[in-house]
């Protein structure tokens, strides 16, 4: 280990309105090192990754480049201190080639760009470190493990020290990962600082020399690789040993029937590998079953699936004894299949509509609120009425634009909506992110009610305290499926910790 | 202290009506500076333009005249902008409907007049909305723009009726014009009295009525609203937006069709080149002005024509035809430009707060 850190960012403070995305953060980076930063979404990896890129100013703290105090004003400050970054997102210029996009980036040291010389540099590179991407092909010909490629190679071609990689993994196949993992340890070797962001402890395990764990904008624990175990880690990302016998607020209910039976069902997500991949439970009338998990290990394609909004490639889906895989979204909804999805006004509300508007949208066609043709404006303004009365919604006025409602109330709009509609089963996903301690309470008084009236729940969430408090039962996802399933009442943290970082009692199952 | 212009959470109805009109009278006054600057006098100007247009019967005729294709098309691109689906094609869609209500009167020379004009307008919403259902049915199927493919379609539907009247349908008797025979007379909208306006003018107050109602009270109404202000929520709702764009695409278009029907029925009397001075490019900023609100639209097209007769008249003050062009262009410019007033708020704060939320 160097003595002097490559980079050394110093009591980082980033405020934005209303939230301190990073509080205090210190992170040295080494050369030869590959550091993982880890935490939840929303822990602050990427504001903080944000500063040192020059894309925010931090409002306080500093960073150093090679022991000098720096102050990046913009993006070019910290390409030019050789900090280089690639996005989930990747920002390549579809239509340019490999070559060009790369070459864009030195556009400004000269006035006419050498195209042979580019192709050149890039097949050497491309060669050293086992990254083979033809210079000359379209970016948008390319694989996303191939973009991929060329926003590594653009940094290196940058001469970046400090090489940041966001969830690299996420639009991998497993080959590519290991592919990806010996190529970053080829770079770390000759003496880059690589960071890697990421969500998913084994891959963190694999690859980092350092972790750095951040929770709710502050790092809660900095070691070495071998310091530390995965269950270590997981307590560390979810913060706290989780109380199951705060079970004061249910009350027991016998269960019913099964409601729903999901039989081995697989799914693609957005970028095309499977965000689903065997995935079974099932749910009785009554029941809460709360899904535990770290997000994004396949919870929004499963509600998806059931709300008919993605497709299954395969798999049954028994709702009430009938098959309903594959059903458009308006059958799951005439069922009575109702999906609370996590972006509530990206989704489930129209922003620009006022709260009656929003509350017949999904049975605006039933004889509930129309018509042969007509939309019943009186009685989606009584049953607005009704919803804010009794869930306690508050605003300006049911006319006014539901955007300008604050979260907590969105959300009160939102389930009410859904309750209304007295579903049979509901998919909820993480019901009180972003919302605050009073609005959190009612909104667990709703889910607890809608339990009484006999409706099957899946409450997805990634606060366990929430689960151990609502939930009778409990499944750990992983990889797309529920790795471990136990009553409520059997759920300790050791165990649901292991198993959201994937460890089952046979090692040999480890992804 | 610090001063910052933020997106207003609330538009407030008053702003959205107050800030369109000071834009019209800012446009005004920004043109009278170049009427000043060619020495006219800017008053002079402006009432010879709406004595023109307003101040006689013929004005009066000849203004309702312009209005009514302005308004039908300008009724039939709201129905797609509304749903966020840019059809610019109802400069062609326009000569589709024509073409097809000529097509009637050429095939059935003989059907009585209650016959030939349904069967007329019939043929002209079908032959425009087809138009623009083609284009949604790009769409929908590959994804193919829309703004492109019915910008082309425009060309197309021009070059097909000028194929045309050149060919097949040249009037033998014609000498040699590119026109078709006259219609019958059974086959005319007719007038009031002596004037040149016509019956079509029913047409656009009652399919404006229509709209106001679909777009205010209906499923569908409430459907496109949704999907046009979020697409991701109308999925999740359960509504088929493959087909509201096909439906949105063919209703636009079937308007724009039956203005170009109205138009060979009720002004021109024969179909031939160039019968629309561009009225189907006219109306996408018609219905713009109008927020896409189906009685504003008339108003707003009553409002273009009163430019674009009194445009008329100052050409024989001298003045070139592209002074109204002119006009119509600075009040799109003020009122677009001015619609940041009633979306944004400008904001006084002291400085330690702005930086704070930098």
């Amino acid at each position: 280990m160097a003595d002097t850190p490559l980079i050394s960012m110093r009591n980082i403070v980033k405020r934005f309105p209303g939230v301190t995305a990073n509080d205090q953060i210190n992170l040295d980076l080494y050369p030869g090192q590959v550091h993982a930063l880890l935490g939840e979404n929303g822990s602050g990896k990427t504001t903080l990754m944000s500063i040192l890129t020059g894309l925010y100013r931090p409002t306080e703290g500093t960073i150093s480049v090679n022991g000098q105090e720096k102050k990046f004003t913009s993006p070019r400050d910290a390409i030019d201190n050789g900090i280089g970054m690639v996005h989930q997102h990747f920002k390549l210029i579809e239509s340019f080639t490999v070559a060009e996009n790369i070459a864009l980036s030195q556009i400004s040291n000269s006035f006419l760009l050498s195209q042979d010389a580019v192709v050149d540099d890039i097949t050497k590179l491309g060669e050293k470190y086992g990254m083979v991407v033809n210079p000359k092909s379209y970016v948008w010909q390319l694989s996303v493990g191939e973009k991929q490629r060329v926003e590594i190679l653009r940094m290196l071609y940058r001469n970046s020290k400090v090489l940041i990689l966001d969830e690299p993994t996420a639009v991998l196949t497993p080959q590519e990962t290991r592919e990806l993992f010996a190529n970053l340890r080829k770079m770390a070797n000759d003496g880059c600082a690589v960071v890697f962001i990421s969500h998913k402890l084994n891959e963190v395990l694999e690859l980092a020399d350092q972790i750095t764990v951040l929770r709710s904008g502050k790092v809660v624990g900095c070691f070495g690789r071998n310091d530390t175990n995965r269950y270590g880690l997981i307590e560390m990302m979810i913060g706290r040993d989780i109380n199951v016998n705060k079970s004061n607020n249910k009350q027991e209910q016998s269960l019913g029937e099964v409601i729903l039976e999901v039989n081995n069902i697989s799914a693609l997500n957005d970028v095309g590998t499977l965000g689903l991949n065997g995935m079974s439970l099932n749910v009785k009338a009554g029941e809460i079953y709360g899904i535990a998990g770290v997000s994004g290990n396949g919870q929004r394609e499963l509600a998806e699936v059931l709300a008919g909004l993605r497709p299954a490639t395969c798999g049954s889906i028994k709702f009430k004894g009938e098959e309903i895989i594959g059903m458009s979204p308006k059958a799951m909804i005439e069922r009575g299949i109702s999906y609370v999805p996590e972006d509530r006004l990206g989704m489930g509300l129209v922003p620009n509509l006022d709260a009656s508007e929003n509350v017949i949208l999904k049975e605006y066609g039933t004889s509930k609120y129309s018509n042969s043709w007509k939309v019943n404006k009186t009685a989606a303004i009584k049953a607005t009425e009704a919803i804010v009365k009794k869930f306690d919604v508050r605003m300006g006025s049911i006319f006014q634009p539901v955007k300008m409602m604050s979260g907590g109330n969105l959300q009160k709009l939102l389930l009410g909506r859904e309750i209304a509609s007295h579903p049979k089963l509901m998919i909820v996903l993480y019901p009180v992110r972003g919302l605050d301690i009073g609005a959190i309470e009612s909104v667990h008084k709703l889910l607890l009610q809608l339990k009484k009236e006999n409706t099957a729940i899946i409450l997805v969430s990634e606060e366990l305290e929430e689960i151990a408090e609502l939930a009778d039962r409990v499944g750990v996802i992983f990889s797309g499926k529920i790795l471990g399933e136990f009553p409520v009442s059997a759920m300790d943290t050791e165990l649901v910790g292991s198993l959201m970082a994937g460890i089952t009692e046979n090692k040999e199952d480890m992804v | 202290m610090k001063i910052k212009v933020q997106k207003s959470l609330a538009p407030n109805l008053t702003s959205q009506i107050l800030v369109p009109i000071f834009a019209v009278l800012a446009s005004l006054f920004f043109c009278a500076i170049f009427f000043a600057l060619t020495g006219k006098d800017p008053i002079e100007v402006y009432s010879a333009m709406f004595s023109g247009a307003l101040g006689s019967e013929y004005g009066i005729s000849e203004t309702f005249v312009k209005m009514i294709p302005l308004a039908l098309c300008g009724l039939g691109v709201a129905v797609a902008f509304r749903m966020h689906l840019w059809n610019i094609g109802a400069e062609g869609q326009f000569y589709m409907g024509a073409c097809a209500a000529t097509w009637v009167t050429l095939s059935f020379p003989t059907l009585p007049f209650f016959l030939m004009i349904p069967a007329m307008i019939i043929m002209g919403a079908l032959a425009g909305g087809l138009w623009g259902l083609l284009a949604g049915w790009f769409k929908v199927k590959w994804q193919v723009d829309e703004i492109i493919s019915t910008l082309m379609m425009n060309y197309i539907g021009i070059l097909w009726v000028d194929f045309l009247v050149y060919g097949a349908w040249r009037d033998p008797e014609g000498k040699n014009f590119p026109l078709t025979a006259a219609f019958p007379a059974a086959a005319m909208l007719p007038t009031f009295g002596s004037l040149r306006v016509h019956y079509g003018i029913f047409f656009v107050f009652i399919l404006a009525l229509i709209f106001w109602v679909v777009f205010k009270k209906s499923k569908w109404g409430y459907e496109t609203l949704v999907i046009g202000s979020n697409p991701i929520a109308a999925k999740y709702a359960g509504i088929n937006i493959r087909s509201n764009v096909l439906l949105a695409m063919f209703i636009s278009g079937a308007l724009c069709g039956i203005a170009g029907m109205v138009e060979v029925s009720g002004v021109v009397g024969k179909l031939q080149p160039g019968i629309s001075p561009g009225y189907g490019y006219t109306a996408i900023i018609v219905a713009w002005l109008a927020r896409l609100h189906p009685l504003a639209i008339v108003g707003v097209a009553f409002l273009f024509a009163v430019i674009h007769v009194g445009g008329f008249m100052l050409q024989t003050m001298g003045m070139p035809s592209a002074t109204a062009t002119m006009l119509q262009g600075a009040m799109l410019f003020f009122v677009v430009g001015s619609d940041i007033l009633t979306k944004y708020e400008i904001k006084f704060i002291s400085s330690k707060e702005g930086e704070k939320n930098e």
